[in-house]
């Protein structure tokens, strides 16, 4: 048996294997292994993920094992770019999530897992969308305009951050059963490694493998309801009534209805979902295998939304000529069939009018109620049923995407030292769909419906080379590595003509000028590291990368980029007999960074665009195409991020105390941002540039305690905090322009720019103007306050107020194990970020109802303002932005492990779960939490309950 | 392997490209002329940044609103803020969507005429082989870029006064700010643009229908010349009427019935028509141009308006619609099922009548022949200049005292204008009167809808007093007069941002 050494649990899933042999095996749920030894043989050696390895000499038919937890410990080895390194050798931020510290649940997107548990790392889910991703963001985000997605690396194969059209995210592909762990790289000097590519963090997430021995059969269900956690609080029928008799026209008054309808509720569903897995392990003749198999399928809290996925995995790990030659073989493959419902009834069902019916008597649209005029004709710019938008769009689309890659490490037989590292891989993804909209349905009615094809397929190549060389001369450890890397993206897009429902041509339409595009770029890379150490106590990371970029001008193409990290073990040098003090080291941290990512792959070049057939001029009688330059910039280069890191590790009675202190600095410099160009000098308004700079400069703490470590049993209670701040240092040519105004940005789609990127201030700051209230407190419409005292309201009263960006967050999480019981929960919480209530700002206004042709609703904050007019003046107040500070519960769960039911199966473990359980916030819209600070109709996010049962055979 | 870093774009052209055949030319010309009919070629010409609606940056819309919207012409229905809110109101400001539009729209016709014209120039024809017929053909489509982006500075000296400058010397990426123009200069500019480039444009009526000629190039120059004053200070009228002359020394002629002027085949109107932005359903597809003439006015019925249906966005003053006599054919109003009285300005589409003067239908009452299947592009072709323009730039030039011209040739055309305007009506030729009040009625209710209101109210003084005021205007049921800073529009704060050298107009 294999038990743990604190709370003395078995440890399932540890690798067993006879020293020097290619026989192993694993421990199952209850800790138990058999293994055949060799004759001759006499060691094995027992390891997991966690703990440190033992060897232990076969003493007679039974060998017990007691693994020590390793946890912020000094001897696991950690996932880096481009290889590995022992934990104690590392002198940047660098953080690991393994698997059992996942959140618990229907999770059916990677990125989910990890949300709250990793200190400087910031994971929003962007709406409740089955298969929705996150946005990531590692250290507040480093950039205006470019991506400020992290690097996210699976099996040493860089994904693409781009999706492939029709899948939700990037990352849904992924099956979340299949990853072992995430290895965040936070700070320059461990993502330098990476590059052009690592100015936002690097994340690396390496998937199960497999295991040798026998056979092993798990099988894993989860089934979850995803219900509504809240609604917008909006007029009921009765109140739209009274509205319009007291205020509307004859026309509005007209078109009233009788009924009461809540149109959220007719739009959304309790949503069921379920994930099945299968997972098999084991070796033939010594090779270790494992494939999984993966079913989940999962509507969507919208009617009509639907996700279907199959994915398989396949992963082989043979050795070869006497663990000379190590291969890893990992395939993973995965099927979408998704039904998107048509989103834009989340906002609809707001601003519908809730008088009215859902259905009606005519049948013409489909027998949903639409506004009509007398002669039954659609009016024209109506807002449409919100259920027959959803019920008549058919949108189903097949995407598939396939990451796979070959690993072949060689230790040469005459210098063990040196390892030759070979890496091909390739992230290839495919889409086809169709949306098919009936031909009664009123968003197309006029032209006959709408039958759009769509097509796409990426292929992206990674091709890695290196030699790493490591050596122990005495006190001295040297590990060093040169390499190459070879990446390409490619992606095809087919254009097609629209047809009606009948898949006829529309008359009046044109096809499309060309039937398909290729946009295509390739980074070509060389690099250096050298990890040295002296004696455990001193230790050195350099690094340094060269990469040549295709989107660029041949003058601006090649970036260096270096790192160096220094760390001290205070621990060894000093208190090396000190048992309670188990670690105690200072680390240090520079590296130079770049990024590339998020702009155009041609945005240098001077092209000019063929226009299309419908956007075609005549002379005379003949139509000619347009050819017209677009707007670009020759002098584009990388942007390049400057990061320090001062931190300090600790870890007391054996590390049952551990965590670490981090201090960053991250500066930006040449922002690609796309800045308005003065009138008259370029072919497009706004144009890519590298301009300003930005400093995100932060504290973060992370703290893992184990209070409670009995026999039976064990309590884990981890907090992590962070502070980012994040401020704008320039952003003009010329630095220090006293007069230049800003970037306006945080524009909504119905109200314009609500935010100024301005120097001095954390991005995307609100830039409003402040509003006026009476003596009651009431505000008063249209009514600010002449900041500049001129007796004008002009927008230079419009001042800087909150950011969306908050500065503190938390994460506190906790396991409780008792016996067989488990239990345990994630709470997030963030600070200090401001929203504007884009909702709130449309539809507290009685032109929401009365404002246009047909009849709308607002919310009942209309009863607070009393405002009557929609104005884009009373839209930019300050008003509207609200403090959106929140304390979310993420996740708790409660399991219990059945053990051996039969001799069949060896464990049966059950859990129950509830995700997005609750929410403190003051935010008055439906959830605090939105990117970049505007909040629209989003999806909601729900909450779901969920019961998972593991079987393992 | 480092060639691998070379990636050049499938489909899209590089400049050796598209210049080395006359037919790049002639593409790249046709980039010009749509630029004021469509939102965009490739994708938006105008960013969301700029406008967030892209049905709202098209030349001409965006030309309405500042120009009809502002005055009695129009009153605008939605309250959403992707509409022209601020605009109906007078209360416009630096930021407001509706004013940046125009303005970037201009700057992007200027820059791309900039570019055709510098890879155009005798240097660049000879150095890529064109000589003959060829070389000749370049140098004309050369003179009406000229002729396209003076018009376009003619449009921002008009609604922005002085503003930044480039023209085809200015290298893109060079990052050096353009100098603002002082109104004077850039009214000689215009004016020398205009004058340089009368020898290469083709005669009048000789060219291909829908690019302009010389007589495009004088009607610009009678218009420029009638608001000189407005402009520098200092009045033209007797340039204006020179202009005038040449132009309808031409051959020009009214076509017999008013209300034909706007209808789906009017681009057979070339007797009276002198440059027109062309439209057509299926070729030239715009949310901005004259399908949005056709589809704004409230309550216009599909079968009435050749479309498919009335987006129910505009109606009428009361005001304007009592400048129309009984007979009066050019008051073409919708007014089934709307009030005359605007009794409330948002919200109510009723109020007010509604226009029907542009229709997508033939003159023998048919569908416009190449309307999109559901209804939303018409074929309606708009005339940025035509005859009537002329005879009444004149007659007012001649009663602002410009010489070169005599007020009984002026009565004349004026009556030639309401005979045509009042058919049957006896008195109709008697009508006319060299007075203020006549002149600025009768431009009215002539060009109703043309997008030259803002700009006559203005010359005549009543743009923001109170010497006229009608309903709603500055946002008050019987008008109210405003500060005169409306007289002009601000610069929009964007431009400020990347220029910050610019001055802005007064009061914003």
């Amino acid at each position: 048996t294999v038990t743990e050494d604190v709370s003395n649990l078995p440890v399932s899933g540890a690798t067993v294997e006879v020293k020097g042999t290619n026989y192993a095996t694993v421990t199952d749920s209850a800790g138990n292994y058999r293994l055949v030894v060799p004759e001759g043989s006499s060691t094995l050696v027992f390891s997991f993920v966690g703990y440190t390895n033992l060897e232990l000499p076969v003493t007679g038919a039974v060998v017990n094992a007691v693994l020590t937890h390793t946890t912020g410990s000094m001897e696991s080895v950690v996932v880096i770019g481009y290889g590995t390194a022992r934990k104690k050798d590392l002198t940047g931020a660098v953080a690991t999530v393994s698997a059992k510290d996942f959140q618990k649940g229907n999770i059916t997107t990677p990125d989910q897992l990890i949300a709250g548990k990793v200190s400087g790392v910031a994971i929003t889910s962007n709406g409740g969308r089955p298969g929705q991703g996150s946005t990531i963001r590692i250290r507040g985000g480093s950039s205006l305009n470019a991506s400020n997605d992290p690097l996210i690396v699976i099996d040493g194969v860089p994904v693409d951050n781009g999706t492939i059209s029709g899948a939700a995210n990037p990352l849904s592909f992924i099956n979340p059963n299949d990853i072992e762990s995430f290895t965040v790289l936070k700070d320059a000097s461990a993502s330098a490694i990476y590059g052009s590519r690592a100015n936002n963090g690097v994340i690396i997430i390496t998937t199960k493998k497999g295991k040798a021995g026998r056979i092993r059969v798990s099988y894993s269900t989860n089934n979850s309801l995803s219900t509504l956690a809240k609604k917008l609080d909006v007029l009921t029928g009765d109140q739209v009534r009274d509205i319009v008799n007291e205020y509307g026209s004859a026309l509005h008054k007209g078109q009233v209805g009788t009924a009461n309808t809540d149109w959220q509720d007719v739009i959304y569903r309790p949503a069921f979902a379920s994930d099945n897995n299968v997972t098999i392990t084991g070796g033939i003749k010594q090779i270790p295998y494992r494939i999984s198999l993966g079913y989940l399928n999962q509507d969507g809290l919208l009617r009509t939304d639907n996700l279907k996925r199959t994915s398989v995995g396949l992963a082989l790990n043979p050795t070869f000529f006497n663990n000379h030659l190590k291969v890893d073989l990992n395939l993973k493959g995965s099927v979408q069939n998704t039904r998107f419902a048509n989103d834009g009834a989340v906002g609809a069902a707001i601003s519908f009018d809730p008088t009215q019916p859902v259905y009606m008597d005519d049948p013409t649209y489909g027998g949903y109620f639409q506004w009509t005029e007398a002669d039954g004709t659609l009016v024209l710019n109506r807002a449409n049923n919100p259920l027959g938008m959803l019920e008549q769009t058919f949108d189903k689309q097949k995407p598939m995407r396939s990451i796979g890659n070959l690993q072949l490490d060689y230790k040469f037989h005459f210098l063990p030292e040196l390892r030759a590292n070979v890496n091909l891989g390739y992230d290839a993804s495919s889409n086809e769909g169709t949306k098919l909209i009936p031909a009664n349905a009123a968003t197309n009615f006029l032209d006959g419906g709408r039958f759009e094809q769509g097509k796409q397929s990426r292929f992206n190549s990674v091709f890695d080379f290196y030699l790493n060389y490591a050596k122990d001369i005495a006190k001295h450890r040297i590990d060093a590595t040169v390499g190459h890397s070879y990446n390409n993206f490619r992606t095809k897009n087919y254009s097609f003509r629209a047809l009606n429902a009948s898949k006829d041509t529309i008359a009046g339409t044109t096809a499309p000028v060309y039937p398909f595009d290729i946009p295509e770029n390739t980074l070509i890379s060389y690099w250096g590291r050298l990890l040295y150490n002296y004696d455990s106590r001193y230790f050195l990371t350099a690094s340094l990368r060269r990469d040549g970029s295709s989107r660029f001008a041949p003058e601006n193409r090649w970036g260096w980029f270096p790192s160096v990290g220094l760390a001290w073990s205070v621990k060894n040098e000093l208190f090396k007999n000190t048992a309670d003090l188990s670690e105690l080291k200072l680390r240090f941290g520079y590296g130079l960074t770049g990024q590339q990512d998020g702009i155009g792959n041609y945005d240098y070049l001077a092209r000019y665009g063929v226009g299309g057939l419908s956007a075609a001029y005549q002379f005379d009688n003949t139509f000619y195409n347009a050819y017209g330059p677009f707007g670009y910039n020759y002098n584009l280069k990388w942007e390049e991020l400057s990061s320090y890191n001062i931190a300090l590790d600790f870890g007391f009675l054996r590390n049952r105390i551990n965590g670490s202190i981090d201090f960053y600095v991250r500066e930006s410099k040449d922002l690609l941002n796309a800045i308005p160009q003065a009138a008259g000098t370029n072919f497009s308004a706004y144009v890519l540039a590298n301009v300003g700079t930005l400093r995100n400069s932060g504290v973060e703490f992370t703290l893992n305690t184990q209070p409670v470590a009995t026999e039976k049993v064990s309590l884990d209670v981890n907090f992590n905090y962070t502070y980012n701040k994040n401020e704008i240092t320039n952003l003009t040519v010329i630095p220090d322009d006293p007069t230049y105004p800003g970037i306006p940005t945080g524009g909504t789609q119905s109200n314009g720019n609500t935010q100024l990127h301005y120097v001095g201030y954390p991005r995307n700051t609100f830039y409003l103007y402040q509003q006026v209230y009476d003596t009651n407190g009431k505000p008063l419409e249209g009514v600010f306050v002449d900041r500049n005292g001129d007796g004008n309201i002009t927008t230079d009263d419009k001042y800087l107020n909150h950011s969306a960006v908050g500065q503190h967050m938390f994460g506190l999480s906790s396991n409780l194990a008792v016996n067989k019981w488990s239990g345990g929960f994630v709470t997030r919480a963030v600070v200090g970020n401001y929203l504007y209530n884009n909702v709130f700002a449309d539809r507290s206004t009685r032109t929401a109802i009365t404002g246009a042709y047909t009849l709308g609703n607002g919310i009942s904050n209309y009863f607070n303002t009393g405002f009557t007019q929609g104005t884009s003046i009373s839209a930019m107040s300050d008003l509207w932005v609200e403090n959106a500070s929140f304390i979310r519960m993420d996740n708790i769960f409660v399991g219990y492990n059945f053990g051996s039911l039969t001799k069949y199966i060896s464990s049966v473990r059950a859990i129950a779960s509830v995700q997005n359980a609750f929410i403190i916030t003051k935010y008055k819209g439906l959830d605090p939490e939105a990117n970049n600070g505007i909040d629209n109709n989003i999806y909601p996010r729900p909450r779901i309950f969920t019961l998972g049962l593991n079987f393992d055979f | 392997c480092h060639k691998d870093l070379d990636r050049f774009p499938t489909n899209d052209l590089t400049a050796e490209k598209v210049f080395k055949d006359l037919g790049g030319y002639t593409n790249t010309l046709a980039k010009l002329y749509v630029s004021f009919a469509v939102t965009g070629t490739n994708g938006r010409d105008i960013p969301q940044e700029i406008v967030s609606d892209e049905g709202n940056t098209g030349f001409l819309r965006q030309l309405w609103y500042l120009q009809c919207l502002t005055t009695d012409e129009a009153i605008w229905t939605w309250s959403g803020n992707t509409d022209p809110v601020g605009v109906q109101e007078m209360t416009w400001n630096a930021s407001t969507q509706a004013v940046a539009g125009l303005y970037f729209r201009c700057y992007y016709i200027i820059t791309q005429a900039n570019n055709f014209i510098m890879e155009s120039s005798d240097g660049k024809i000879s150095e890529r082989g064109f000589s003959g017929a060829a070389a000749e053909t370049i140098k004309q489509y050369r003179a009406e870029a000229r002729f396209l982006r003076a018009y376009s500075y003619s449009v921002l000296l008009d609604n922005f006064g002085a503003v930044p400058f480039t023209d085809e010397t200015y290298v893109v990426g060079s990052g050096v700010s353009p100098k603002q123009l002082s109104k004077q200069e850039l009214f000689s500019y215009i004016e020398n643009e205009l004058t340089a480039i009368e020898g290469e444009l083709a005669d009048p009526k000789t060219n291909e229908l829908g690019r302009a000629d010389k007589a495009a190039a004088w009607a610009l120059l009678s218009r420029l010349y009638l608001n000189a004053n407005v402009y520098t200070g200092t009045p033209k009228y007797s340039e204006s009427i020179a202009a005038a002359n040449k132009v309808i020394n031409a051959g020009y002629s009214l076509h017999n019935d008013y209300t034909q002027l706007m209808l789906a085949d009017n681009h057979t109107l070339t007797n009276e028509f002198i440059w027109t932005i062309r439209f057509d359903g299926t070729g030239t597809q715009s949310f901005s141009g004259t399908s949005f003439l056709v589809h704004a006015p409230s309550g216009i019925t599909g079968e009435a308006s050749g479309t498919n249906g009335s987006w129910n966005c505009s109606r009428i003053t009361e005001d304007f619609v009592n400048k129309f006599t009984g007979t009066d054919v050019r008051g073409q109003f919708w007014t089934t099922g709307q009030t005359k009285a605007v009794t409330t300005l948002l919200g109510d589409p009723t109020a007010g009548y509604s226009s029907k003067k542009f229709r997508n239908l033939t003159r023998d009452g048919k569908p416009g022949p190449n309307t999109n299947a559901n209804g939303d592009f018409v074929d309606v072709d708009f005339p940025v200049f035509r005859l009537a323009e002329i005879y009444l730039n004149y007659a007012e030039a001649v009663w602002r005292g410009g010489t070169g011209g005599d007020n009984s040739t002026a009565l004349g055309y004026l009556r030639a204008l309401a005979v045509r305007g009042r058919p049957g009506d006896a008195a109709a030729s008697s009508a006319p009167a060299l007075t203020e009040n006549y002149l600025i009625d009768e431009r009215g209710r002539e060009l109703f809808w043309e997008c030259q209101r803002r700009t006559d109210l203005i010359r005549f003084g009543m743009f923001t007093t109170s010497k006229y005021l009608w309903d709603w205007k500055g946002n008050v049921r019987n008008g109210t007069a405003v500060d005169n800073k409306y007289n002009i529009f601000p610069i929009p704060d964007v431009d400020r941002t990347s220029n910050p050298s610019i001055v802005q107009n007064t009061g914003y």
